[in-house]
């Protein structure tokens, strides 16, 4: 395995090990109110587990984490650092464009619908982005996506369109990607829901790699079983609040709330 | 086991011959075509006013070859003003500033309203306006006089418009500015195929706006913008033949139509003409044709049919409004 290229554990957080930190965060969609205040703290080298009944505003949390949504009300830190705006006077000031992209370079995303980019190989795809950024020389990013894409198992499809392969072989691509950046907080929304059963293994391998060398990891998944074996935390929200947390084996094995009751009883 | 060595030992059964469906429409048809076929043949061979000879003689002439360089030149040139003002055009249409928008919109309104011919004649009188065309300081003029100096000019250079707005550049100007309009529409569209997610990914990953637009956005709108880029440039070589009555002497229509008028023999010409279009067009055909292929590659034949699909709606639209071009 290649070595972690990630601050793995406490190290390089902003002194109190914290990753990020949302508190009382709000989003509405014109009238509609989806978040209706999230706090929620996720330490270093944590994997946080999110679940929750469709609709309950998993997506649109996660979306808020590297500002793809700008949220109304509330702070969102990671690694103490504001998201979207500067505190300077007690007044917030929305950030510019290119702070904001130097912001989501230090958090990886991985979509549920992989998203990768069609007219690329999976090589390319994996060394576009830190190229772009003016971060590292071509071929210093070739080599680096290559050894990331063999580090998810893909050594030997570099050159294959993201046609050319099979739903998990995408998804793990995707993950190569976002990783290539170097990014200190991972974020998964579903990740393996697209996936035919026999593929989802295969994803949730990689992701329990990461895991297990530090890399703090907020994951949207109906998967039970990963959020028992590899979450360090357990986040249950309905109807954009947060109704249950804690240790996952806790929350599974005795949920306290109605509503987690119900939802854990369909997806068990 | 046993069912198997059934399946060898049956035997193969005999190939159908069956009678075929007959079509005596088809043959109807066939003589209907055929004496419509021959009568248009006998139409062209024993009318005298046709005048092959003379036809064939002149159309080869030098001037008609200039004009035939000047077509051609004049349809490169205003698909390159079309084409990059046009991405321009789509870009600010969907940017997030509203004013960029709204001149967007502004621009695509007035040049799609006006005809081309219109807009053709328009350009070539421009310099009715101006005598000069000059490059400066705006309302030098002006500041000067707040100053209290007469004549101020601060001018970097000109030229004049009587010797430039004419002819060539007026109607380059005037088809490049109006296609900017159409291809505006179609980049737009183009853009707007792309699959939101990929911006999105691209986001997270911390580019930029203009690096999502050329590294992921852009290359992938080029299956749907191709296409009717094509056909656009087909229509243009056609519309050409418009710069005629700005007037543009080098240019192929006006040529032929200047033998026409020169030796009374104006129906031959106006053949001549067709026979000239008809060649170019199907040279940019047969391009289009290797350039589609090439840029729908591994995307499938639906992909493909739905992108000559779209092409074809495109070209329907252009050609609608073509009448009022
Ligand atoms: N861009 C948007 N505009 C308007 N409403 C939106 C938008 N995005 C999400 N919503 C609404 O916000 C609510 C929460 O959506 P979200 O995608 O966050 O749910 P989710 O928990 O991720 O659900 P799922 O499990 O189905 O993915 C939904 O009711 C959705 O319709
Ligand atoms: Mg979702």
């Amino acid at each position: 395995m290649t070595q972690v290229t990630t601050p793995a554990g406490a190290a390089g957080t902003a002194g109190d090990g914290v990753m990020v930190r949302a508190e009382q965060v709000h989003k509405s969609f014109g009238s509609v109110e989806v978040l209706k205040g999230i706090d929620l703290e996720v330490r270093s080298g944590e994997v946080c587990c999110l679940l929750g009944p469709s609709g309950s505003g998993k997506s649109t949390f996660l979306r808020c984490i590297n500002h793809l949504e700008k949220i109304n009300a509330g702070r969102i830190r990671v690694d103490g650092e504001l998201i979207g705006y500067r505190e300077r006077g007690g007044k917030l000031h929305e950030m510019r464009e290119k702070e904001i992209a130097t912001q989501r370079r230090a958090i990886g995303m991985v979509f549920q619908r992989f998203n990768l980019f069609p007219h690329m190989t999976a090589l390319q795809n994996v060394a576009e982005a830190p190229v772009l950024s003016g971060r590292e020389r071509k071929a210093a990013a070739r080599d680096r996506a290559a050894a990331l894409l063999q580090r998810v198992g893909l050594g030997d499809k570099l050159g294959n369109y993201p046609g050319q392969l099979s739903g998990g072989q995408q998804q793990r691509v995707a993950i190569a990607r976002a990783l290539a950046m170097q990014p200190k907080l991972m974020l998964f929304d579903e990740p393996t829901s697209a996936l035919d059963p026999e593929l989802v293994g295969e994803v949730l391998d990689v992701m329990k790699d990461l895991a297990r060398d530090g890399m703090t990891m907020i994951v949207v998944t109906h998967e039970i079983g990963f959020a028992r074996e590899v979450g360090d935390s357990l986040i249950f929200m309905d109807d954009g609040v947060v109704v249950e947390s804690g240790a996952p084996r806790e929350v599974i094995a005795n949920p306290r709330h109605d509503r987690t009751k119900a939802f854990l009883a369909k997806v068990l | 086991m046993s069912s198997e060595t059934d399946t060898t030992e049956r035997a193969r059964p005999e190939p159908i011959q069956a009678v075929p469906v007959r079509h005596p429409g088809r043959w109807v048809a066939v003589a209907v075509i055929g004496v419509l076929v021959a009568m248009f043949v006998h139409l062209l061979v024993t009318n005298k006013a046709f005048n092959w000879a003379f036809m064939v003689d002149e159309m080869f002439r030098p001037p008609i070859m200039e004009g035939l360089r000047g077509t051609l030149a004049l349809t490169v040139l205003a698909m390159v003003i079309g084409v990059s003002l046009g991405v321009v055009v789509a870009i600010m249409r969907l940017s997030e500033n509203p004013i960029l928008r709204g001149v967007s919109w502004a621009y695509t309104w007035f040049f799609r309203a006006v005809p081309r011919l219109v807009l053709a004649i328009l350009f070539g009188n421009l310099g009715i306006l101006w005598a000069r065309i000059e490059f400066g300081l705006p309302f030098d003029r002006q500041i000067g006089a707040l100053f209290g100096v007469n004549d101020f000019e601060a001018r970097l250079f000109g030229f004049s418009a009587l010797e430039i707005l004419t002819g060539f550049v007026a109607g380059m100007l005037a088809l490049g500015l109006s296609e900017a309009a159409y291809m505006a529409e179609i980049v737009r569209a183009g853009i707007q195929s792309v699959d939101e997610g990929q911006t999105e990914a691209a986001q997270a990953l911390g580019l930029s706006r203009t690096q999502i637009l050329r590294r992921i956005v852009l290359p992938q709108a080029m299956r749907v913008i191709i296409p009717p880029t094509g056909n656009e440039t087909i229509a243009m070589l056609k519309d050409t033949s418009l710069v005629a009555f700005v007037p543009v002497s080098t240019e192929l229509f006006f040529q032929l139509k200047a033998v026409g008028n020169r030796t009374f023999q104006v129906f031959p010409m106006y053949v001549a003409a067709c026979l000239w279009y008809l060649l170019l067009t199907s040279v940019l055909l047969v391009g289009q044709y290797y350039l589609e292929r090439h840029f729908s590659k591994g995307f499938g034949k639906s992909a493909q049919a739905k992108i000559r699909l779209r092409g074809i709606t495109a070209e329907a639209g252009g050609s609608a409004s073509e009448a009022g071009r």
